[in-house]
């Protein structure tokens, strides 16, 4: 699905990974964990081409990231569902419109039964015509994660979906991330929170990356 | 509950829903697409007053020509009845007559003041030629007298013609010139107004990349808003300029170029196609702009 052949990204200055080296297969579960700063937003851009390598591959669906073009880049999004951390939101649209921005900017509509679906799904239909600046943390992240799966997306990429929630919100947004999982889903979560990673592997067949020292390496089982 | 599929909305609008409504400063778009077209219509009105006039001016000159006839006296006579003949023979003249003393000395009163011995002065003896349809070929009737009469000279008002139709056909090149810099200018402070949108809605744009949205989905939005305020204001400032124009007052008789300014018969339609004329300009320089905008935005 993703696969990363010895990528390396430098901002201006220094390099801040390098020799990346590995395959996201379809239907896993990786955690992303680093300390802050080490490159958990910077290699999740890489993986849905929002940045391009300095130097080495991304393939994205079996494509070199380089040789798409915009439009490409954007089908290529259509299939991978991302929940950032301050999640996005359009502040001038409800939840409900905001939740159905994939479809809407690729000129298709939801069908009602699968919106309501998913809005009880991440418990939020009271809250379909509030405006997202009037809903709480935990509120607009389960719905940053209701508008990454809408498009029924192969992928989804989370970038600290907890990091703003308390931890029984935490809990139940994991709760949300594992079923998507085992409905088939390939899931890549960068996280902070070394509990939320013990609680899914209670859970779930669960891998952790970490970032240390600009490369990016499978940790042991000692977490 | 109240769910977006709930009230049916075309592509398009929503696509328009996706920005934010831009506030007060849209209108300045609008005003500026209406200040331009206002100035529009009378550029228009200004070249189409001066093709007329350089048409009026040509055909006035262009249907009478002059023979005039400079020999000695005892030839004048000999010399004009062969004028007359070969004028008599020459297909294209609808009528000709040689001027009696009478009103050559009318035609110098200006000059010369009343009571002027005509027939002691070596006064050119004038033939007044008006032309048939089709015309002579005045290179031809040139030769024919030159032959028949040597004395004669044709004066087919070419030397008056030529620089007055010059002038006005320059004028109406002037007024091209500045219609074509309106729409450019309109075209330049559409592109600054639609840049600084697109900078405005920067995150905006960046969050609908991220669900997947193409460029061109993202400029539909901007182009539809500023085509269509584009045309509004255009619209506004083609009325105003057409009741501008029809407030004029009416060319006179004499047809002065200043109240001969305005639009007649079909002209009128012309400014009728100011409105779609600057909505088109608005669309492409939008959409130009949008696409540089966004390539800059990843």
């Amino acid at each position: 699905m993703i696969s990363f052949e010895n990528v390396a990204y430098s901002y201006g200055g220094g390099e801040l990974l390098s020799n990346v080296s590995l395959k996201l297969a379809p239907g896993s579960f990786h955690f992303l964990t680093g300390p802050s700063g080490a490159g958990k937003s910077t290699f999740l851009k890489l993986a849905y081409a929002e940045l391009i390598p300095t130097s080495g591959r991304v393939i994205l669906f079996d494509k070199d990231v380089t040789t798409l073009s915009r439009d490409d880049v954007a089908r290529t999004r259509r299939r991978i569902g991302i929940v950032h951390q301050d999640c996005k939101f359009l502040d001038h649209m409800t939840l409900a419109a905001n939740m159905a921005l994939p479809f809407t900017v690729s000129d298709r509509e939801s069908s009602a039964q699968d919106m309501e679906d998913l809005l009880g799904w991440v418990g939020l239909k009271h809250l379909a015509d509030a405006l997202p600046p009037q809903l709480s943390g935990g509120e607009r992240q389960r719905a940053a994660l209701a508008r990454a799966v809408i498009v029924d997306p192969d992928i989804i990429l989370a970038d600290e979906p907890t990091g703003n929630v308390d931890w029984e919100m935490s809990l139940r947004i994991l709760t949300l991330l594992v079923e998507l999982n085992k409905m088939g889903k390939t899931i890549l979560v960068a996280t902070h929170d070394l509990n939320l990673i013990r609680q899914a592997k209670a859970q779930i067949q669960a891998r952790v990356l970490r970032i240390a020292k600009h490369r990016v390496q499978l940790a042991g089982a000692d977490l | 509950m109240r769910l977006p599929t709930a009230k049916p909305a075309s592509p398009a609008t929503r696509a328009l829903e996706v920005v934010p409504p831009s506030g007060p400063t849209a209108w300045l778009t609008t005003f500026t697409a209406g200040a331009m077209t206002f100035l529009c219509v009378f550029a228009l009105a200004l070249s189409l007053a001066s093709g007329r006039l350089a048409n009026r001016w040509s055909e006035a000159l262009a249907k009478t020509a002059t023979i005039r006839l400079s020999a000695p006296a005892e030839q004048v006579q000999i010399q004009t009845d062969a004028i007359l003949a070969t004028l008599a023979t020459t297909p294209g003249i609808a009528s000709f007559r040689a001027l009696d003393d009478a009103e050559t000395r009318a035609l110098l009163e200006p000059w010369f003041g009343p009571g002027l011995p005509v027939e002691a002065l070596p006064i050119p003896r004038l033939i007044q030629v008006v032309e048939g349809e089709p015309p002579y070929d005045s290179e031809g009737l040139r030769q024919r007298l030159a032959a028949e009469a040597p004395g004669a000279l044709l004066d087919d008002h070419t030397r008056w013609r030529r620089p007055l139709a010059e002038a006005a056909s320059r004028i109406r090149l002037l007024g091209i010139l500045s219609i074509a810099l309106i729409g450019a200018a309109m075209a330049a402070m559409i592109t600054l107004a639609a840049r600084a949108a697109l900078a405005t809605n920067a995150e905006v744009i960046h969050v609908l990349r991220l669900v997947g949205a193409k460029d061109s989905y993202i400029a539909r939005a901007f182009v539809r808003r500023f085509t269509l305020r584009a045309l509004t204001g255009a619209a506004i400032g083609a009325a105003a300029g057409l009741i501008g124009v029809a407030a004029l007052p009416a060319a006179d008789a004499a047809g002065g170029f200043l109240t001969g300014l305005g639009f007649t018969g079909w002209g009128w339609l012309w400014p009728l196609a100011l409105p779609p004329l600057a909505a088109l300009v608005a669309f492409a320089a939008t959409r130009r702009a949008a696409f540089q905008k966004l390539r800059e935005l990843t």
